[in-house]
């Protein structure tokens, strides 16, 4: 259409400048937003990745010192700590919310009711921030006055439930308050699957007489694939990237052994002064997001345009 | 009896989910005496608001001894500024990735999309340095520049995925009539998307309210968000543990949100799950 300045009539300056004022518009009005991802996402994880070749402490220094900093983070105890801690924290809580999550999917999927009810108490806890969460999680579970307390009281004296002080299991009263809070939200993702799973299948198996058991592991939960996919995606990018939920929880105690590579990151690039490690550590972790988000993704694309 | 077991089972994972919640209000309304002499689920002898008043106005964290008051009122005065503009802006964006587009734009969206998936402690030294740089360090300026870059991806992404089902000729007879960019956006566009801004705003009010990792890097002092003011009451150990007025607090810090849930809980479940389809 603005082609048709040109056909007859002489074209006027004016109108011309319009139409390209007109046509650059969009991309003037995109191009804050393409700029501020280009500089503070892509430039910044290049501006992080040099500051990992430095030998930065307090300051951040811009002359390249080799791969010391990340010879230095994989010496060090503590960060062997909180990458074990990733490997226990991330497969627990992805699991635990997996098998809960789809529990809770396919028994409120069976014309339940008060649903919307249930499904909102199930799902309130993703409402809170980690730090409420573990607030109230580390209320709940210390030894003193929490749990155990409470279990000892309605008779069993022997009764004892530690595990936030004690160092080495620490690391799995996160995953009771990680899973208590994002369960909810897995529920929600296969509930959605399960009501988009056609009927007439699972009527034909029915005539056929299999039973109800039969009918989710051979037909329903098969084709729960790509919600598996995604809440898999979802999760593996909230357990990598915890931090607040430690914070608040176990402070990454007692010692370092509740540490996350997140919380130690932040130690070392805020608190120890230690720039240069930091941002190495900051640069395993995206790596490793890198490392296992994109096959995931990969992976389900892949399987999208076979099933279209 | 299969039944039963169903609704027994439903009402055991209610129970559990609902128990942290009541823990966290009987505790925020007992006495300290209460606390002690009780257990985790006993109901409050006498209902007490003293932890809420002290939690409020008096509770020390850190070194300060003024309450959440202020970092409350500090969290306000980011996270409607941030939801507000990054949700505009998203808009917008939006927009043109679906009804002006142009050679490259979905590149240019796929690129904008990776923005969801870094882990933000990769940016975090950069940023702490540029905010110096523009001198809005500690500030709240620089909390709402903050959230507003890293949430553009996020809102960009609703607006996108909900325009993409607009059918293409509403606005194609409104282009052959003459009309403009911001006249389509502003007749057109905007009087159809009432929910997908709900979505977005409750997204993103949600993620920024109770954002952490950004408040406690980039802001110090009487300048925190609540969600730092929060944790640093609860690690600030003077004298004995006040397990009430703990509690008060983090109900206090959660408040809007659940609010939000409760009154919108529709869109809430909406857009998480547009975040969730991002992949």
């Amino acid at each position: 259409m603005t082609e048709t300045g040109s056909a007859g009539e002489p074209a006027h300056p004016q109108r011309r400048f319009a139409d390209y004022l007109e046509n650059a518009l969009p991309k003037i009005v995109l191009g804050p937003t393409l700029l501020c991802a280009l500089i503070f996402v892509y430039g910044f994880i290049l501006w992080t990745g040099w500051l990992s070749f430095t030998d930065s402490k307090l300051l951040p220094r811009y002359e390249l010192a080799g791969i010391v900093q990340y010879v230095t983070l994989f010496q060090n105890e503590r960060w062997w700590t909180a990458l074990g801690n990733l490997a226990i924290f991330g497969s627990l809580f992805i699991g635990v919310c997996l098998v809960t999550g789809l529990l809770l999917a396919i028994l409120l999927d069976q014309r339940i009711r008060g649903e919307g009810f249930l499904r909102a108490i199930y799902m309130y806890p993703m409402a809170l921030s980690f730090i409420v969460t573990g607030t109230a999680w580390r209320w709940i579970l210390n030894p003193g006055l929490g749990l155990q307390n409470l279990v000892r009281q309605l008779g069993f004296e022997n009764f004892t439930f530690e595990w936030i002080v004690t160092p080495g299991m620490s690391i799995y009263t996160v995953v009771i308050a990680g899973a208590w809070q994002s369960t909810g939200f897995v529920m929600a993702l296969f509930l959605a699957g399960l009501r988009g799973v056609d009927d007439s299948i699972i009527k034909a198996a029915q005539v056929d007489g299999a039973s109800p058991t039969r009918i989710y592991t051979s037909i329903i939960i098969p084709s729960l694939r790509p919600v598996f996919f995604s809440s898999l995606i979802i999760l593996s990018h909230i357990a990598i990237k915890s931090f607040d939920l430690v914070m608040a929880l176990t402070g990454g105690g007692p010692g370092f052994s509740s540490d996350l590579p997140a919380t130690f990151m932040y130690t070392f690039a805020f608190n120890r002064n230690q720039i240069g490690m930091g941002a190495a550590s900051a640069m395993v972790m995206l790596m490793t997001v890198v490392a296992i988000l994109v096959p995931l993704m990969y992976a389900e694309t892949r399987r999208g345009h076979h099933g279209r | 009896m299969g039944r039963v077991l169903i609704y027994a089972l439903l009402a055991l994972f209610a129970l559990y989910y609902l128990m942290p919640l009541f823990v966290m209000i009987t505790t925020s309304l007992k006495t300290l005496d209460d606390i002690r002499t009780g257990n985790l689920i006993s109901l409050p002898h006498e209902i007490s608001f003293a932890a809420w008043v002290k939690a409020w106005s008096t509770a020390c964290s850190g070194v300060a001894c003024n309450g959440l008051k202020g970092n409350f009122l500090n969290s306000v005065s980011f996270v409607l500024p941030a939801v507000v503009i990054s949700t505009l802006i998203g808009a917008f964006n939006g927009y043109i990735l679906t009804m002006w587009r142009f050679r490259g734009s979905d590149v240019l969206f796929t690129l904008l999309l990776i923005g969801c998936f870094i882990p933000f402690q990769v940016v975090l030294l950069p940023m702490a340095q540029t905010l110096g740089y523009l001198g809005i360090a500690n500030s709240i300026a620089g909390l709402i520049f903050v959230h507003v870059v890293y949430g553009l991806a996020f809102t960009t992404l609703f607006f996108r995925n909900f325009y993409v089902t607009v059918p293409p000729d509403l606005t194609k007879a409104a282009r052959i009539d003459g009309a403009g960019f911001f006249t389509i956006f502003w007749r057109i566009i905007l009087p159809l998307s009432p929910a997908i801004i709900v979505v977005s705003v409750i997204w993103q009010f949600t993620q920024i309210w109770n954002d952490f990792l950004f408040g406690v890097v980039f802001s110090s002092g009487d300048r925190q968000p609540i969600t730092v003011a929060l944790n640093n009451l609860v690690n600030t150990s003077t004298g004995v543990k006040e397990y009430n007025v703990d509690m008060a607090a983090a109900i206090i810090a959660g408040l809007p949100t659940l609010f939000v849930y409760i009154v919108a809980g529709k869109y809430f479940l909406r857009g998480l799950t547009a975040g969730a389809v991002k992949g």
